[in-house]
């Protein structure tokens, strides 16, 4: 088992043995461990001391249901902390399979505007992975929709790509990295928290993985493996929200508009009421409903990556019916549809196409759209203007590099109040006033601002892994703290975070887990180990971040929650400070 | 009395309007949401989350004249 270092300050590589201390790391384990342990957290982001680390789950590259996930971690330009994004993608099996825990990209060239791409490969006769630079600097500027095919053909059918846009070569704040999907369209983000930048400023662009021929994943007990692959996919099969043409497979992530809306916690028109008069026409049921129209035909939802069965990306379709794009997730549904006040789900697509073309991340463009709303720059709810804005950040005009620099950037240099941001990083679309638990995670995660760092919403909203009522702030800490440590465990595991929905309601399912980890790793984890594993990651991050200049001050919510009321239940985010501090305090 | 009643995702089906789109029912006093359901013959196993103006109920909330009633079977995603 190899960390493979690519060092771009002279375009060298180097394979270390897996040390005693990180055999049983993998994903947001593995990435936030090295990154504690290597970087000075005080470097500046973009500067020779950052390190990207990227880092497969333990279980990636195996047979194992929906686990090709990619952990991408290194110091956040946007936060200032410790960051870990992840994607769905097959790029991660490549580098699992070659035996590959980490790989960390280190240094910086010293050529000016230069760039260069890795190629990784198995060679057979070593009997060790390989690497080869080349120079990169014709795919500069361009729209990755262009230069992805191209990387294919010059490096086969076979080959996954990592890599970043124009908005990591320009430094913003808000870029992220993009792996293919398996149509290979650059379409899946390690989105959040400007590691496209941190990419880029090391003056690499892609990152070509290989893994034919190589031994693949070691597995110490193979039938513990089986047994627990079979729990789990029992569990996802038989559950309502991953099962074959269930809720994700039929309306994709979408599918959470409306109840985010009916529930009044679908942030609107930059957090300014929790629910949307246009919400039923950007809702999955409309995505499904109008590529039914259009394409005369019910158009079921696809894998991003290999191996899954859960299969929530969808595909919007033109009046043409071809392409528009793939994929409108919830997250840019809302970012770039209620929350700009935009009900037209062809100007969500293209905004969607722009941002997978440039590297930027959905999110964060979103919110920021909608403080440039709030300043007066386009009015809300401006579909065309908003388009043109995502242009002018491709562009890198003054104006579209203030943008790129992040909600929080942007709201500061027009003088607001009213910017949604914890940590520099922007909310997501789930309203902390009328979602007190989310609100929690938002404020105290090691991340900034980040649902999926301990998703409440299941318990709150969805009558997934319990029920609670949204509006009460009571035992909300407890909760959060306790999907915080849970989620950093799956996290590393390598399974997408959707495998928590099926798991949290059927235990069988989350043994299953459990034992593919012990199946791969020869490890005797029991199901409650993963908390207090989980809890372990946390406390990493959370020293990185402190020794970061990052204290309790950062694990608040912006104070308008405090004393704007949000309709349509008239809450202001009532948690007490006390209790923001026991979710790191108590774990 | 009257109600106000939405369905959204798979359940819509059971309605003759779009997905979400809002329609009128008439219930007697004292009603509750599972009159609606089964007023509707929604599929018990499918049905999961009641919202009554916004906020989450239990199946068996008693009813006024003007609430708004939305559906929801067990759906998830982020």
């Amino acid at each position: 088992m190899w960390i493979l270092r690519l060092n771009m300050s002279d375009r060298t590589y180097r394979l270390e043995e897996v040390p005693a201390a990180y055999k049983n790391l993998g994903g947001r384990g593995m990435t936030s461990t090295l990154i504690r342990d290597e970087v000075n957290p005080l470097c500046h982001p973009l500067g020779p001391n950052n390190k990207l680390v990227f880092a497969p789950g333990i279980v990636t590259g195996t047979a194992a249901p929906t686990s090709a996930r990619i952990s991408v971690g290194g110091k956040s330009p946007l936060t200032g902390g410790i960051k870990e994004a992840n994607a769905g993608s097959a790029w991660p099996q490549h580098l699992a399979w070659m035996q590959i825990k980490a790989l960390v990209v280190e240094g910086q060239p010293k050529e000016k505007g230069k760039c260069w791409m890795a190629s990784l490969k198995w060679d057979a006769k070593a009997g060790k992975p390989k690497v080869e630079f080349f120079p990169a600097d014709q795919y500069k500027g361009k729209d990755l929709y262009e230069v992805y095919p191209k990387l294919f053909r010059r490096f086969g059918d076979k080959v996954a790509i990592a890599g970043c846009g124009v908005a990591g070569e320009y430094g913003y704040a808000n870029s992220g990295i993009v792996f293919n999907d398996l149509a290979k369209r650059p379409s899946r983000y390690a989105g959040r928290g400007g590691l496209g930048a941190v990419m880029a400023s090391k003056g690499l662009k892609f990152i070509v993985t290989d893994g034919q021929g190589a031994p693949s994943v070691n597995i110490v007990d193979k039938a513990l493996f089986e047994q627990g692959m079979k729990k789990l996919a029992e569990a996802m099969r038989t559950h309502s929200v991953t099962q074959p043409k269930g809720g994700l497979n039929t309306y994709g992530t979408a599918v959470l508009i409306n109840i985010m809306n009916e529930a009044g916690g679908l942030p609107t028109r930059n957090f300014s009421s929790g629910r949307f008069e246009g919400a039923a026409k950007i809702a999955g049921e409309a995505i499904f409903e109008g590529n039914k129209k259009r394409l005369g035909k019910e158009l079921y939802n696809h894998a991003c990556s290999p191996g899954c069965i859960i299969q929530c990306s969808n595909t919007w379709y033109k009046r043409d019916k071809t392409e528009h794009t793939s994929c409108v997730e919830y997250e840019s549904d809302w970012a770039l549809g209620a929350n700009c006040g935009i009900d037209r789900l062809d100007d969500i697509a293209e905004m969607v196409r722009l941002c997978n073309a440039y590297g930027l991340d959905t999110i964060e463009t979103g919110t920021t759209l909608a403080v440039a709303m709030e300043a007066g720059v386009i009015p809300f709810g401006d579909g065309k203007k908003a388009i043109g804005l995502i242009r002018q950040m491709g562009k890198g005009t003054a104006l579209g590099r203030i943008l790129g620099g992040g909600t929080e950037f942007t709201g500061k240099a027009y003088g607001l109040t009213r910017i949604p941001t914890v940590k520099g990083q922007s909310m997501p679309a789930y309203e902390p006033r009328a979602v007190k638990g989310i609100g929690i995670t938002y404020a105290t995660t090691t991340m900034g601002a980040d649902h999926t760092a301990g998703y409440t919403i299941g318990p709150e909203i969805l009558s997934v892994g319990g029920k609670v009522d949204p509006l009460t702030p009571e035992g909300k800490a407890a909760l959060s703290r306790a999907f915080q440590a849970t989620t950093a465990f799956i996290d590393s595991t390598g399974h997408c975070l959707f495998i928590a929905f099926p798991i949290l309601d059927i235990p069988s399912g989350f043994e299953g887990m459990m034992e593919e980890c012990n199946g791969v790793l020869g490890t005797s984890w029991k199901s409650e180990d993963a908390a207090k594993i989980g809890a372990e990651i946390l406390k990493k991050e959370r020293a990185f971040n402190e020794a970061a200049g990052m204290t309790k001050a950062d694990d608040r919510v912006p104070e308008f929650m405090r004393y704007e009321p949000l309709p349509p239940h008239n809450q202001v985010f009532d948690v007490a400070d006390s209790a923001l501090d026991s979710v790191f305090g108590e774990l | 009395m009257q109600v106000t009643v939405k369905l959204f995702a798979t359940l819509s089906q059971y309605a003759k309007v779009g997905p979400g789109t809002p329609f009128e029912m008439e219930l007697p006093e004292g009603a509750t949401v599972a009159d609606i359901v089964n007023q509707l013959k929604l599929p018990q196993k499918e049905v999961k989350v009641f919202f009554v103006n916004g906020r989450a109920r239990s199946s068996d909330w008693p009813l006024r004249s003007g609430d708004e009633v939305g559906i929801f079977p067990l759906i998830a995603g982020g």
